[in-house]
């Protein structure tokens, strides 16, 4: 087989497409998945407000959203992405059902990450007189900054995986790329290539993240 | 005349699943302003959560806490917010903020306490920049001034604690509360915090709690004192008076405990014992505490070491202490021997008599 011009441009198409995807539901994932991370992390039993109604519903969405398989949610939501959208395929159409995905599993590492302050700091924070919305502004945010940021490159690597499954409803990328030529046309060599360009996106992601991280951290040394 | 903290009748009841445990059983107390007032116990006595009824932290199940004759079970949630920006609270582990520098740990009240005005930090009651100049200032007055843009990661403990302390001072409380603030410390260190505590109190006027088990602390700079056993107050009174007539148990306990504790500082005969020796000071740290090292090293040298003093601490499951040692009058050996110490990992620091305490 021979490499030709149209598939080095359907591969920076590939490529295009598939950090288009992930970059924008990673996002839009954050802009949901942030809030009810904050909000599971306050309410629970041990938190800051402990609200037993609150906490109960965000963790039954969490977990419900969280089982269901992506294929199937791609499926299931199609009307909501049509609303959105305007149409229910495509590059854009999905990044809706992306987003719907990310969003519980991003609430659920910031929950995480929320829960390893340490109480003491946030106890220091109550005697001053600090308010809850300081607390968790000045304070949780602030010192779980690293795991957060952790966290968004765990996120990364995930939707990433998840958008390879966009090639269902026309959605384009990378992973669609490898499943059109490599699965269905037994044309190995496109599949291989672009494979390997999704582990060096992966790689560039994690590699990106972690030296972020490292570098806001403040408890080196 | 009411105190400046007055504690009636005060109970706390934990629910938990299996039983109602009971921390705190009708405890009343009346601190008056300037005091240094000590609360001690053994551990598990429920002084901590006592001291953290006093800024309701924790909420008393009965009884009351009242700060300047005002209540604060009748305070609403912001009036409280700004009660306690009134009561700081220093803590055993510190608790500064770990991604923030040694300023802007010490900004933190002056922005985002109970003074602020608004909710979300965006606008507090001091402009950043008067609030790094009174940082500045504070930190001035707990001696670190060359550690102002440090991070918490890169200090030791007493440097820690002194940082909280300027934190703890940063919005001019007028009750400073200290939980085990020194039981994490070092012997040494232990000292200087201490004498640091007494100058606030005293150039400054602030009423300070402290929250100990070592009868050292108490005796060292308390005014007076309580001793809490299994939730009851057991006795109270002044320093001197519990010291000379223990009445219960519990004090006669914590007063023959606490006498191990005293030898920290030394006896005047034994400084004069230093006097044109050659002494040194040698602080355990992580790993030292295994191996033999005095032991190894007097059988090496093959001769006799003095020990003057030693003290060791368990500080978070490590070993942790230190010693004064009286070396042998041949200079050499003394080099040889100091050489011998750090090269196993221990500080080494030369002293005398005077200028130890």
């Amino acid at each position: 087989m021979e490499w030709t011009n149209e598939m080095t441009i359907m591969m920076v198409d590939g490529v295009r497409e598939t950090l288009f995807m992930t970059l924008l539901s990673t996002i839009f994932g954050y802009l949901l998945g942030l809030p009810m991370g904050v909000a599971l992390a306050v309410t629970d039993k041990n938190g800051i407000r402990p609200n037993a109604v609150v906490y109960k519903i965000l963790d039954v969405v969490a977990n419900v959203v969280r089982s269901v398989p992506f294929l199937i949610l791609l499926i299931l939501i199609m009307p909501l992405t049509k609303l959105l959208v305007g149409r229910s395929y495509g590059t854009a159409a999905t990044v809706v059902p992306l987003t719907v995905a990310a969003a519980p599993f991003i609430g659920r590492m910031i929950e995480s990450s929320l829960n390893e302050v340490d109480r003491g700091v946030i106890e220091a924070a109550q005697s001053m007189g600090a308010s809850t919305m300081t607390i968790i502004i000045r304070v949780l945010l602030v010192e779980a900054r690293t795991s957060i940021l952790v966290g968004v490159t765990i996120a990364l690597g995930t939707i990433l995986g998840y958008s390879a499954m966009a090639g269902i409803v026309g959605g384009g990328g990378l992973g669609d790329i490898a499943m059109r030529y490599g699965y269905y046309r037994y044309e190995k060599e496109i599949m291989f290539v672009a494979v390997i360009l999704l582990v060096v996106l992966v790689q560039i992601f994690q590699t990106l993240g972690m030296k972020m991280s490292v570098k806001l951290d403040r408890r080196q040394r | 005349m009411a105190g400046m903290i007055e504690v009636r009748n005060l109970s706390k009841t934990f629910v938990t699943k299996d039983a109602n445990v009971e921390a705190l059983q009708d405890i009343s107390l009346s601190i008056q302003k300037g005091d240094i007032y000590g609360i001690i116990g053994m551990s598990g006595a429920g002084k901590s959560t006592l001291v953290r009824c006093l800024n309701f932290l924790e909420r008393p199940t009965t009884g009351t806490v009242e700060i300047e004759g005002r209540d604060l079970s009748t305070m609403r949630e912001k009036e409280l917010r700004a009660q306690r920006a009134e009561i700081a609270m220093i803590f055993q582990h510190f608790n500064l903020l770990m991604q923030k520098n040694v300023i802007d740990n010490i900004c933190f009240p002056l922005l985002y306490g109970g003074v602020s005005t608004k909710d979300g930090g965006k606008k507090g009651a001091m402009s950043r920049k008067d609030a790094r100049k009174r940082a500045q200032e504070l930190l001035e007055i707990v001696g670190l001034t060359e550690k102002a843009k440090a991070y918490p990661s890169q200090l030791s403990g007493g440097q820690k604690q002194r940082v909280a302390i300027a934190r703890a001072l940063a919005a001019n409380p007028k009750i400073l509360l200290c939980d085990e603030a020194t039981s994490a410390l070092d012997p040494q260190t232990t000292q200087s915090i201490l004498q640091l505590l007494k100058q606030i109190n005293k150039d400054y006027g602030i009423t300070i709690v402290i929250i100990t088990h070592e009868m050292s602390v108490v005796r060292e700079i308390c005014s007076h004192v309580a001793i809490i056993g299994d939730g009851r107050l057991v006795e109270q009174g002044r320093v001197a008076d519990i010291f000379s007539h223990p009445k219960t148990k519990e004090a006669k306990e914590l007063i023959v405990k606490g006498r191990g504790e005293e030898r920290r500082t030394l006896e005047s005969h034994q400084k004069d014992m230093m006097k044109g020796k050659c002494c040194i000071r040698i602080v355990f740290s992580v790993n030292s505490s295994f191996e033999p090292v005095i032991a190894n090293m007097v059988l090496r040298f093959g001769q006799p070491i003095n020990i003057l003093r030693a003290d060791t601490k368990n500080v978070e499951g490590i070993a942790r202490g230190e010693m004064i040692l009286s070396l042998p009058d041949d200079v050499q050996m003394q080099k040889e021997m100091k050489a011998y110490l750090t090269e196993r990992g221990l500080a080494v620091e030369e002293v005398d008599g005077y200028g130890m305490d």
